[in-house]
């Protein structure tokens, strides 16, 4: 019975310098068109994230649908052009470059999405799947591409590759799916690997695996992962950092088991809450839910985005000015007021909960 | 409601030899194979398995929701102590079909029909169902129904498409509950959710259950999330049930060795233990292993796992495995003799 | 996978049935096109007295008589230089020669003879010969049909249009003097031809030593061929056979090229989305107003008939029809996938997402569409062709049924006149229907029945 242990390995010391990935004030926004012609306003998907990613290091992006997570990983892959603010790879913005320099970008970064077949073109064998990174990067010799596709092949664990070389995507098990997915990604030697909710659409035991693998290719290759999901059960056998995001915003930013044991904004605390541990004793009481639901985002709350939803509100601070990051415990960032020095009385009540 | 062992009163429903086999080109799909269950009034049991695994066929071979393709339909189902397999198709839709029996589909946000307003498909269960009740009062009914599952009454004339996916989720409950019947089967309920539409989700049954003494069959592959609601819970493994226990005993221990490796390989939020998974795969529906389905990928298989074992009574627990023949009290349902001996 | 398809699609048995149409299609084409090229159809076709003259006008096929208790006649032909003909030529005196030529033929046949045609032909200086035409009934009856000098180096007798020979033979007002020549009784109320062996005796009468005489005699019957023949006496096998290239490729060529044209454009629109796609659906929407009939009709009476030019212009008009819109609400699908943001996230260009990605998702759903588009283009050819625009050299389907359609066939009851290409037109569309639905079945298995 193979195992994966639940520590993760200390985070580098984080410093704006050797970062691999730099997002500055990013912001990307979708147009919203009346009728094809007239600009009618912009659907806020990202609304200044800023983060450091430094090689090696595996961080989670989590929060919940319509959080902008999406979007987030898109402008990150060089998919979608951003409103404003700048996305730097290696010290380079990543859309200076023109069409060459997105080019290059784009065979330094792997992506595993989540549906695994949807991910796969169903009419393509898996060889030709996996060839087609190597052509678009120019490795002409045929033979070339092979050997490099066999290498990859191992690597994932789909072994002997020439069992699968010539099968199609349906002929798959999700897990082996999967493993495709995540050979093309690392295919072409990438530094950075995003993973869009890699293992939701798996079964339960499989899952590990696929975890586990990511986890492996992770070490060996010293990669970069940003791993994007809404399940934070899993995040614990992942990442390093975990930043959470709520209505185009990053609220949260911490060392894995730091923000798990210490949640300090009221939104991470709800989720925490929220989520089940399989234990017959939750059958007998009720789970406490944030009233409402997540936001618009084309005409988002005034100042914090959670204050309609959270108890612990300032009126009158709240609902007016957007909140700054505070170092609410070293290394340990929140945007909230309640962390602001002049709020340390309505910062109790949190306090209460938090011990709870 | 702790855990309490299923009294002798009349179960809700129960179900006898249970075997529903598909026709496909590949040949026939065994989906559910000779499945003896039972579940206690105002008890919710939660069926987990895997996909694949025969739990949504479970749920439409009690529903008799059937697809053309059906080869093999029989065995016995109890509600309330009648035999519903014996009605014919008309009767059973009549009455039973959500009268007494009703659904929330998989993905239920994407089976409203999108042409008709939420609060006219939430009353017309009711409409179709009692004979003698206006279209006022059903609409009425069904804004208490909005209610009762947290649904704004300022949406009560909206279309699907303007509400989100947990309003939606919560207009299917509503619309399963609102002819008061006997049992509700869940498939999938909040798979599609996230996290606090699903504590959201979970909030309202639980209430519904409280209040009302509704039971419940929620059918589920998240064993966290499943943990919410489950007084009783029934693991499916390759078309048979494995293992049918109270929620308390079995979250706590599971019996069968496959139940056992599925919680292992849970991740958990809290808790320290490391995460494993079980190698190999499920076997296929259309030709399933003679012997024990899960012998092949199982750690603690011996000579005997090649002769299918029967339902072990272990207390009050359920456990389909050799390696509880000698502490167990007795077989339960029908023996694999017999059931080697039928097709 | 497209073998697997193939294997798949013998299963059904109209797709048997449909290829096996198909096959013995195009293996008529190849085969008329090898043994009657293209000019010598046109040569035919055109018709005229050099190419046709010696077969019945709107002679039925004469398969026909096997199918009958009556037999219906069919052409007799006999020149002068034919061996076995009796010829007697001689010198009477110093500017008189005879010569004799007298002409046997069996008729055996239930009905009587579409037309007597006897034909002199006389090379002379001065004086034309002279020819005194006799018939000879197998009875032994004789009849004097006409004297006439050859004037001209060129006389032809035609009976039918003889009312000297009517009077003659005291036949009812309204009778063909044909039946005189070869009924028992003419004056019956329903004559009937004699069986037996008739003789033609031309006595011919030279004034010259260089003058020659050479003559035809042709008894048109009123069956002809497998195909018969029509109002110009051309045989409608050429037409018939002619016509199956010309449909098939005019069908597959147009198919083939509205299909992918639609294809390309549908796939381009939805890819780059925004004003592009925004033009493609407003053109599209624009054309399906537009009349394709009454477009053509004008084109072709006041710019051109020819059958490419037509294809050209009707492709043109087909492209930006309701294709468009299926193909691209399948695309939006595809492009959803996410297959093809992963392609863009590791490099593909447009173009390669569009050929290699998207494109290979709808050739399912396009083979079997072609298939039965293909027909419907070859009953639009003839639609037009029985319209009065066919191909004005081409020998079509369509336009047989034209000529069919101007000469009353139906009236007349030449059926066999617009069967024959109706038949035609029929087998093939119903031969690339059936293949059609089958490959619909094999390639959108959710039609399938379990």
């Amino acid at each position: 019975m193979t195992t994966m242990t639940h520590t993760a390995p200390a985070a580098p010391p984080a410093t704006s310098e050797n970062a691999l990935l730099s997002v500055r004030h990013l912001k990307v926004w979708y147009e919203l068109r009346k009728w094809g012609f007239g600009l009618a306003g912009y659907v806020k998907a990202v609304d200044d994230v800023s983060f450091d990613l430094h090689e090696g290091e595996a961080i989670a992006i989590v929060g919940e649908s319509g959080c902008g997570k999406s979007s987030l990983m898109k402008a990150i892959l060089g998919l979608v052009q951003p409103h404003d603010g700048q996305i730097l790879y290696q010290g380079q913005d990543i859309f200076a470059g023109g069409r060459a320099g997105l080019r290059w970008y784009r065979a330094q970064v792997g992506y595993v999405q989540q549906d695994p077949f949807g991910a796969l073109p169903p009419f393509m064998s898996v060889r030709r799947i996996l060839e087609e990174p190597l052509i678009l990067i120019g490795m002409k010799n045929r033979e070339e591409r092979l050997a490099r596709i066999r290498e990859v092949m191992e690597e994932v664990k789909l072994s002997p590759p020439d069992d699968f070389l010539n099968k199609f995507p349906h002929m798959l098990s999700g897990g082996q799916q999967q493993r495709v997915v995540i050979a093309r990604a690392m295919i072409r030697n990438p530094k950075l690997l995003v993973a869009d909710e890699p293992v939701s659409m798996l079964d339960a035991s499989v899952r590990v695996e696929i975890l586990k693998l990511l986890r492996q290719i992770q070490e060996e290759h010293n990669l970069a992962v940003i791993y994007i999901t809404h399940d934070l059960s899993t995040v614990r056998y992942f990442s390093e950092r975990i930043f959470v995001m709520y209505a185009g915003k990053l609220i949260e930013k911490a060392a894995t088991d730091e923000l798990l044991w210490h949640p300090q904004h009221p939104y991470t605390l709800a989720l925490l809450n929220a989520i089940s541990d399989p234990d017959a004793a939750n059958a007998r009481k009720l789970r406490e839910v944030p009233p409402g639901e997540p936001p618009s985002l084309v005409a988002p709350p005034p100042g914090c985005r959670f204050h309609p939803r959270c108890k612990y509100r300032i009126d009158g601070v709240c609902d007016t000015d957007v909140p700054p990051e505070f170092e609410a415990r070293p290394g340990h960032f929140t945007a909230c007021w309640l962390y602001d020095e002049r709020f340390a009385e309505q910062r109790r009540a949190l306090e209460a909960d938090l011990e709870a | 409601m702790t855990g309490q062992p299923a009294t002798s009163a009349q179960p809700v429903l129960k179900t006898e030899d249970l075997v529903l086999y598909f026709r496909t080109t590949k040949g026939i799909v065994q989906a559910v194979d000779h499945v003896d269950f039972e579940l206690a009034e105002s008890r919710a049991v939660v069926v987990i398995g895997e996909s694949g695994c025969g739990k949504t066929s479970f749920a439409k071979a009690v529903l008799r929701l059937l697809p053309r393709n059906v080869d093999t339909y029989r065995g016995r189902v109890y509600l309330d102590g009648e035999d519903i397999m014996a009605l014919n198709d008309e009767e059973f839709r009549l009455r039973i079909r959500w009268a007494k029996l009703s659904l929330v589909p998989q993905a239920a946000m994407n089976a409203l029909n999108p042409v008709l307003r939420v609060s006219d498909q939430v009353a017309e269960p009711l409409l179709i169902h009692s004979h003698d009740i206006s279209k006022e009062e059903a609409l009425e009914r069904a804004r208490e129904m909005f209610r009762y599952v947290g649904v704004p009454e300022s949406f009560l004339h909206r279309y699907p498409f303007e509400l989100s996916g947990g309003m939606r989720q919560r207009v299917a409950i509503a619309m399963a509950l609102i002819t008061n019947p006997r049992l509700i089967i869940l498939d999938e309920p909040t798979s599609a959710l996230d996290v606090l539409t699903q504590a959201n989700i979970m909030n309202v049954l639980k209430k519904i259950k409280w209040e009302t003494g509704t039971s419940y069959m929620l059918i589920t592959h998240d064993v966290a999330t499943s943990s919410e609601l489950a007084d009783d819970v029934a693991v499916m493994y390759a078309g048979q049930m494995v293992e049918h226990s109270d929620a308390e005993s079995f979250f706590s221990e599971p019996l069968h060795p496959y139940a056992r490796m599925l919680m292992a390989a849970v991740p958990k939020l809290r808790g320290d233990a490391d995460l494993e998974f079980i190698p190999g795969q499920p076997p296929s529906l259309l030709d399933p292993p003679s012997g024990c389905r899960f012998a092949e990928r199982c750690p603690f298989r011996f000579d005997k796992c090649a002769q299918d074992p029967p339902m072990f009574m272990v207390g009050d627990r359920k456990v389909k495995c050799w390696l509880f023949e000698k502490e167990a009290q007795g077989v339960y349902g029908s023996t694999p003799a017999a059931v080697a001996t039928g097709d | 996978m497209l073998r697997g398809a193939f294997k798949e699609l013998l299963r059904y048995p109209s797709a048997l049935a449909g290829l096996v149409v198909i096959f013995i299609l195009v293996a008529v084409s190849i085969y008329t096109v090898i043994t009657i090229p293209y000019e010598e159809a046109i040569r035919l076709w055109r018709g005229g007295e050099e190419v046709w003259g010696d077969v019945p006008k709107l002679a039925a096929p004469a398969w026909l008589n096997h199918f009958s208790s009556k037999k219906r006649p069919l052409t007799v032909k006999l020149t002068s230089e034919d061996p076995g003909v009796e010829r007697n030529y001689a010198q009477i005196s110093d500017d008189l020669w005879v010569d004799d030529v007298t002409y046997t033929f069996d008729f055996n046949y239930d009905e009587f003879p579409q037309e007597v045609a006897i034909t002199l032909l006389g090379t002379f200086q001065e004086k034309a010969p002279y020819v005194s035409m006799v018939w000879v009934k197998p009875d032994g009856t004789e009849i004097r049909l006409a004297d006439m000098a050859v004037e001209g180096g060129k006389r032809v007798y035609r009976a039918s249009q003889d009312e000297k020979l009517s009077r003659k033979l005291k036949l009812p007002a309204n009778a063909n003097p044909i039946e005189g020549l070869f009924a028992e009784d003419p004056t019956a109320e329903t004559p009937v031809p004699m069986k037996g062996t008739y003789q033609v005796r031309l006595e011919g009468t030279l004034f010259e030593p260089n003058a020659t005489l050479e003559s035809k005699v042709v008894v048109y019957g009123t069956v002809y061929g497998w195909a018969g023949t029509d109002h110009l006496r051309r045989d409608l096998s050429i037409a018939l056979l002619w016509g199956t290239p010309v449909a098939l490729s005019f069908g597959l060529l147009a198919a083939v090229g509205t299909t992918v044209l639609t294809m390309l454009i549908s796939a381009v629109g939805v890819w780059y989305g925004g004003w592009v796609d925004a033009l493609i659906q407003r053109i599209t929407e624009v054309n399906l107003v537009l009349p394709v009939l009454p477009i053509l009709i004008m084109i072709g009476v006041f710019y051109t008939r020819s059958l490419w030019a037509m294809l050209g212009i009707i492709i043109a008009l087909s492209i930006f029809g309701a294709g468009i819109k299926t193909n691209r609400a399948i695309f939006l699908q595809v492009k959803a996938q996410p297959y093809i943001e992963a392609a863009r996230a590791y490099g593909a260009s447009d173009w390669r997402i569009i050929f290699f990605y998207m494109v290979p998702r709808i050739i399912p759903t396009i083979i079997p569409a072609l298939v039965t588009l293909i027909p419907s283009f070859v009953f639009l050819e003839a639609s037009l062709a029985v319209l009065g625009l066919g191909d004005p050299v081409l020998p079509t389907w369509g336009k047989i049924i034209d000529d069919a359609r101007a000469n009353g066939a139906l009236y007349q009851g030449l059926y066999y006149w617009v069967l024959e290409p109706s038949a035609l037109l029929m087998v093939t569309g119903v031969g690339f229907a059936m293949l059609g639905f089958s490959l619909d079945r094999v390639f959108n298995p959710r039609l399938r029945e379990l």
